[in-house]
């Protein structure tokens, strides 16, 4: 009964969905306030019903409701209650009902924290969203339906994929989907700025605080999926350029390009079009990573070819939005103004240079995740795209970007000159060459890639260092009372930049220094890795909630004392008779200690690896801060003012 | 109490505390091992490469590299056999030829063009800029 009332209830969203566009994007046009008001009505239960469908599902997984095709399919009575929740989004279906949940929680914010929109503005921004709702919910209903019944139930479910079978499944997708989907906003917002022919500054600010917050989740989230992956995977990797990763990279690589614009476009008026064409091609992104994840293409085009239903309707969809958008851009980009004057040498041209470089890198990702795609479908061959390949060509794309980055914060508005941005940063230049070239010595290894690691992260960190610097001296009082009176959006900035700093030092020192050893290890033996000293203890078998594992004790020594205590597992899945490495690891902030198990290799012995891996916990902690940053820049007093006063000054 | 019981443990293995053995016998075959393996694909896996994969193919085959360096092939002509079986397919870094062209030159076309591309505007921007305050004094 409940899962009918859900499908039900997804119907009446779908009905709602037609309501909020059509009455939002008509009474735009005539200019009636009913309609537009009704518009509201209709978002909200829109998301009111979605909202039923959503706990629906919930609700059948929770109950263990075999007689739902979907959750057979994804779950298992032995399932631990957390996991048999987030098996909701484990598969296709739920996934797309998640999108679609977001897209209403999305839009309901919307109509709540944006009474000081105009009333036409705010129409068709709803409008648009409702537009992209009924999009998603309509696929749900003609080609995903995760209510359909399974007759005759099921005894049992076929169990979630035990790799998903992790705290990081409950967080990591709803967080992403919150970044992905947010953009939608941002969509939003350049469409009804097209529809409207206006992109004043104070656009461009109300577009900001959203597509921040959107970004924001997206940073996390996809810093939290790396996370995963390192201590899930078993093998200590914490990027791996997995198309389904790359899904989630290229609109963070536009969203932050996006994000940079949009400051230009409040501050200068300038880079309107620019700003309005990256909303698009960020929410463009958004959906082709669904496409791309979600219609099977990846794991096989053949596959994708023989059941092309689900894939043809997004690539129908896709065209549909990212053509119309386009096209609504072509007929609307010549009444759009210029704005603000600047120099070949500025700040503005800096950050436009920059925004090009990050589109670039995202196209750049793009060339080599469909590349493989292409050929397949060709019939020219398969090849794989991986690691060596993306590290070949991304890091000398993002090299200039890095250096513009440190130098665009010192330059002026309008002109910049040169001579004068070398000479005052003449001393943070010197200390990044410094540093780079001698502490890889003090380090023990010296290679190219590491020098140059470090001088990127370097010159961000003097560069950052210098402008405080130059910012504090013209303040009164102690120094942390100045950092504090910082504007908001400067300090955000700042923190921003220097996470970046911080994920390259754990880039580089990881890569560089990282120390591995495959050992053959009986309980009693003892491993030297690095400075360290592994002790295998022994090993037990430990059953859990739905597997059984063995559990490894290791103790870890440096200098004769104790350092850690670690137990990796290996697990073996009953329902699905899968075997899992759970990794253990010693996170620090200097260092990671990382022991995975691997087979027996004799009735005693064990494989082991063995990882000591420098400074990778900063990668993580980079992310953090350049969300924090973003946080941070938000809280900026000017976005919480209906009326028009600017101040503080960021980029 | 897991502690107490831990410390039970540490008395079973009859206290020897022997040096544990690498799985490999040398150093040098290893991390040329390890540096080959991680730009080979595992065949089996979902998308993983063979240094990193547990799998059991995976480990055959990482014996088998094992045995062809011992034979003393070089790196390249390892990639070469495994490339002669399995295809293209089997290596994460693919080979520069006519169908990968586009895949190679691509990164450095699209960054080039976008920098020229860039360069072009703003100029062209400059200059309208510069004739609409001929002709209106100030603009907005």
């Amino acid at each position: 009964m409940i899962p009918e009332l859900g499908h039900f209830a997804l119907i009446l969203a779908l009905l709602l969905a037609t309501t909020q566009a059509g009455f939002s994007l008509v009474g735009a046009a005539r200019g009636n306030e009913l309609w537009m008001t009704a518009g509201v009505s209709a978002a909200r239960g829109q998301f009111f019903f979605i909202g039923i469908g959503f706990l629906s599902l919930a609700y059948a997984f929770y109950s263990n409701d075999f007689s739902v095709l979907y959750v057979a399919s994804n779950s298992n009575s032995a399932l631990p209650v957390q996991y048999r929740l987030a098996a909701l989004w484990g598969g296709h279906e739920g996934s797309m009902l998640l999108w679609a949940t977001t897209l209403a929680l999305w839009t309901v914010a919307v109509t709540v924290f944006s009474r000081h929109l105009p009333p036409v503005f705010k129409a068709r921004l709803l409008g648009t969203m409702g537009l992209i709702s009924i999009g998603f919910l309509l696929f749900i209903l003609l080609s995903s339906n995760p209510f359909e019944r399974l007759i005759p139930a099921a005894m049992d479910g076929r169990d979630l994929n035990p790799l998903l079978q992790d705290p990081g499944m409950v967080f990591h997708p709803p967080v992403l989907y919150m970044g992905y989907v947010g953009f939608s906003v941002a969509f939003g917002f350049a469409i009804a700025a097209l529809l409207g022919g206006e992109l004043s500054p104070e656009w461009a600010r109300w577009t900001r605080t959203w597509t921040t917050v959107a970004w924001m989740f997206l940073t996390v989230g996809i810093a939290f999926g790396s996370k995963w992956a390192y201590y899930e995977l078993g093998w200590g990797g914490w990027w791996f350029w997995d198309a389904v990763e790359n899904a989630s990279f290229m609109p963070w690589l536009v969203g932050t390009a996006l994000i940079h614009s949009l400051a230009v476009t409040e501050k200068r008026d300038a880079f309107k079009l620019w700003t309005v064409l990256l909303a698009i091609f960020a929410f463009s992104l958004s959906l082709l990573g669904t496409f791309l994840v979600r219609s099977g293409v990846l794991t096989s085009v053949h596959a994708f070819a023989t059941d092309p239903r689900r894939g043809l309707f997004i690539l129908g969809f896709l065209a549909l939005v990212i053509g119309g958008a386009l096209t609504l851009f072509a007929l609307r980009a010549p009444k759009v103004g210029l704005g603000g004057k600047f120099g070949m040498v500025s700040r503005e041209s800096m950050l436009l240079t920059n925004n090009v470089i990050m589109v670039v890198a995202a196209g750049v990702v793009m060339l080599g995740t469909l590349y493989p795609l292409f050929l397949d479908a060709l019939g020219l061959g398969k090849i794989s795209v991986g690691p060596p390949y993306f590290d070949t060509v991304f890091v000398p794309v993002m090299m200039p970007a890095i250096f513009l980055m440190g130098l665009a914060i010192f330059a002026r508005w309008k002109n910049a000159a040169l001579p004068d941005l070398m000479t005052r940063l003449k001393w943070a230049f010197g200390v990044s060459v410094v540093v780079a070239l001698l502490l890889p010595f003090v380090m023990g290894k010296w290679t190219p890639m590491i020098a140059l690691g470090l001088l990127m992260a370097m010159w961000i960190i003097t560069t950052a260092v210098v402008s405080l610097r130059d910012r504090l001296q013209k303040r009164e009082g102690g120094m942390i009372a100045a950092l504090i009176h910082l504007p908001r959006a400067y300090q955000g900035m700042i923190v921003a930049h220097l996470g970046v700093a911080v994920f390259i030092i754990g880039v580089t020192m990881v890569k560089g220094y990282e120390v591995e050893q495959d050992m053959r290890m009986s309980p009693g033996d003892n491993a030297t890795v690095g400075s360290y000293s592994f002790h295998f203890d022994g090993i037990q078998d430990q059953p859990g909630p739905n597997y059984m594992a063995a559990v490894g004790h290791f103790t870890a020594t440096r200098n004769g004392r104790e350092v850690a205590v670690l137990e990796p597992e290996k697990r073996m899945y009953t329902v699905q008779s899968m075997p899992m490495t759970e990794a253990a690891i010693s996170a620090g902030l200097v260092n990671d200690l990382y022991v995975s198990l691997g087979e027996p290799v004799s009735e005693q012995a064990w494989a082991v690896r063995i990882y000591i891996k420098p400074f990778v916990q900063w990668i993580w902690v980079g992310a953090l801060m350049m969300a924090g940053g973003g946080l941070l820049a938000m809280l900026d007093p000017r976005y919480r003012r209906r009326n028009k006063t600017q101040q503080g000054d960021n980029a | 109490m897991m502690k107490k019981l831990w410390g039970i443990w540490l008395m079973l293995p009859l206290l020897a505390w022997a040096q544990a053995q690498p799985l490999g016998d040398d150093p040098a075959v290893e991390a040329r091992l390890k540096a080959l393996s991680t730009e080979l694909r595992c065949l089996v896996c979902q998308n993983q490469t063979l240094a990193d994969s547990t799998a059991p193919l995976a480990e055959d085959l990482r014996r088998e590299i094992r045995e062809l360096i011992a034979k003393g092939m070089s790196d390249k002509e390892i990639t070469e056999y495994l490339v002669a079986r399995y295809g293209d397919f089997v290596r994460y870094r693919p080979p520069v030829k006519a169908q990968t062209m586009l895949l190679w030159v691509g990164p450095s076309v699209l960054l080039v063009g976008g920098l020229a591309g860039l360069w072009l505007a703003l100029r062209r921007r400059n200059q309208i800029l510069v004739d609409d305050n001929d002709e209106e004094g100030e603009e907005a």
